[in-house]
């Protein structure tokens, strides 16, 4: 009885109880491999083959929608094109520490 | 411990601020790295954009014997382009990550900078004269008509105002699945590691088309996954040992000379953890975001979320000692988590190594103190021989030069005292994330979002 008391006291905890209170579907283990996966995979995905094809596949008798608004999503329905990416330029300014 | 007696302290003033004041920032200006070379001479910051930015301190001015030089541009260049992986459909980043000097061996400097995925060496050259007076070229570049020469004279080399060129000497690709975190020059000068989420490599300066995989935690089934390589950094005496830490707080120390693929520590660094106090949050703020050598190579120094701790390489089972940087924060993980503040990476750095060392000068005396960064544009030390600590702040409204800067202090909760600033003030978006500390003198370089600030010390 005493040791619950002084776990419900930490401040850790009395925080990760605020977060399951917010996102019940919160997993157990947040160093698990989904959590390191989305680490390792730092970026900005654009174009996706594989889901290009898959959605096509199962658009065949409709119309393909056009871009929308979201360019970057890549997954679903939504098939974004190369065209729809954004420009990535290297910065042409010098940088304002050296000004 | 500014001006609370005892000569040893360090009473810091501002000395000089570069970019811009507007509070609109380009992504491109984020600072991402500092260092200082090996004399204190250059200071390096690379930025999100892929520019590196070198100033170098001006000669001592004999009649202003207050102050040391001031630090002013002495080149800068584009390092890293954005580029694109075709196969993976990512966007790979121009962001520096990484600069390292290496220790000057001619007239010219050298340094690495590394982005995600490609690692460069880059040369910096002075050139102050030029060739003038050639035969067969007018002194614009364009050709004579050989006809016209009459007579024949020896070019001379006549001063130019100075121009400093970098260029890039070696470039080492294509060796990174992962992302890159750390880079670091072997003591042999010859050598260098380079480390990602999962594997670290052995490269020579000279070699680009070869590297060593000296490390490989990544498992065979990826679900499998349980933590990621966090940074690495050679011993900066024994040129077969190297250190990384990990995802999950622990340091592993591996020598080369037991295996050719280091996959077995040689030590392993685990501070034990306290059954009841773990959380969800525990694996996350146990992430070590740096770790640093000290100049003997006696000890290292690791930053995770909310502590620095020091490491006797003798003793693996606890750090030696333990320094709180925003303990407050604990209680506020929470809201940490959801704006991802839990995952800043913070860095740490030594003093300056003094190797002025007097006579009858015990070790004790010799300033020991680590700095690291925090929240509000605060910044904070520790002395390890008195065992006092600091916090101050990078801000432009300490600007008046050889004013010592006021120390700031958190209330945590409860009354807040004049002039304390409470938990709920603090401003996440203003992190300090890069400091460094010129390797022989008391000046410091710290870098906000996307400013550079220099102090020194007062110095009477």
């Amino acid at each position: 009885q005493d040791t619950q008391e002084k776990e419900a006291m930490t401040p850790e905890r009395a925080e990760e109880a605020k977060l399951k209170a917010k996102y019940p579907n919160l997993g157990q283990k947040p160093g698990g491999s989904d959590f390191l996966m989305k680490r390792l995979q730092k970026g900005q995905k654009y174009f996706d083959s594989g889901d290009y094809n898959m959605a096509k596949a199962k658009m065949k008798n409709k119309q393909l929608p056009t871009a929308g608004p979201d360019k970057n999503l890549v997954t679903g329905d939504h098939i974004p094109t190369p065209q729809d990416l954004p420009q990535r330029k290297s910065s042409l300014v010098t940088s304002k520490l050296a000004g | 411990f500014s001006g609370a007696g005892g000569g040893n302290d360090i009473q810091w003033c501002f000395s000089q601020v570069k970019g811009a004041v507007d509070d609109d920032v380009a992504e491109a200006d984020i600072i991402s790295t500092v260092e200082f070379n090996h004399s204190g001479e250059l200071l390096a910051t690379g930025d999100k954009g892929g520019r590196v930015v070198i100033f170098q301190q001006e000669q001592e001015n004999k009649t202003q014997s207050h102050s040391r030089g001031e630090y002013n541009v002495y080149s800068t260049f584009q390092s890293h382009e954005p580029e694109f992986d075709y196969l993976k459909s990512l966007e790979i980043e121009e962001k520096i990550n990484k600069i390292r000097w290496l220790p000057q061996k001619n007239a010219a400097q050298f340094l690495l900078s590394t982005n995600d995925k490609t690692i460069k060496l880059w040369k910096i050259s002075e050139r102050d004269k030029r060739p003038e007076g050639y035969n067969l070229k007018e002194e614009d570049g364009r050709y004579r008509d050989p006809t016209t020469v009459t007579t024949l004279r020896v070019p001379v080399f006549r001063p130019m105002d100075l121009m400093v060129e970098a260029s890039p000497r070696r470039i080492f690709a294509n060796a990174h699945t992962y992302h890159i975190n750390s880079i670091s020059i072997n003591s042999d000068y010859e050598t260098y590691l380079s480390a990602d989420d999962l594997r670290i490599n052995l490269w020579h300066l000279e070699i680009t088309d070869r590297s060593f995989n000296i490390v490989d935690i990544k498992p065979a089934n990826m679900e499998e996954l349980t933590e990621v390589i966090t940074a690495a950094e050679f011993h900066p005496n024994s040129c077969n040992t190297f250190v990384y830490s990990s995802s999950k707080g622990t340091i592993r120390l591996c020598d080369m000379r037991a295996s050719a693929l280091c996959d077995r520590h040689s030590k392993l660094f685990e501070e034990p953890e306290d059954p009841s106090n773990r959380s969800f949050f525990s694996e996350i703020i146990s992430s070590i975001s740096d770790v640093k050598f000290s100049h003997s190579g006696r000890y290292m120094m690791t930053r995770d979320y909310l502590s620095v701790k020091i490491w006797d390489l003798n003793m693996e089972n606890r750090p030696v000692e333990t320094y709180q940087v925003h303990e407050y924060l604990r209680s506020k993980l929470c809201s940490l988590y959801e704006n991802d503040c839990i995952f800043d990476k913070f860095e740490c750095c030594w003093n300056g190594s003094d190797r002025q060392v007097k006579f009858f000068t015990r070790t004790s005396d010799l300033p020991n103190i680590v700095m690291t960064g925090s929240y509000n544009n605060f910044f904070r030390m520790f002395d390890r021989n008195t065992k006092r600590d600091i916090t101050l702040e990078a801000s432009r409204e300490n600007n008046k030069p050889r004013t010592v800067l006021k120390p700031r202090k958190v209330c945590a909760s409860g009354k807040r005292k004049k002039d304390e600033i409470s938990v709920d003030s603090l401003d996440f978006n203003k992190k300090i994330l890069h400091t460094a500390w010129h390797p022989k003198e008391n000046i410091i370089a710290v870098a906000t979002t996307n400013n550079l600030y220099i102090f020194q010390d007062k110095m009477n």
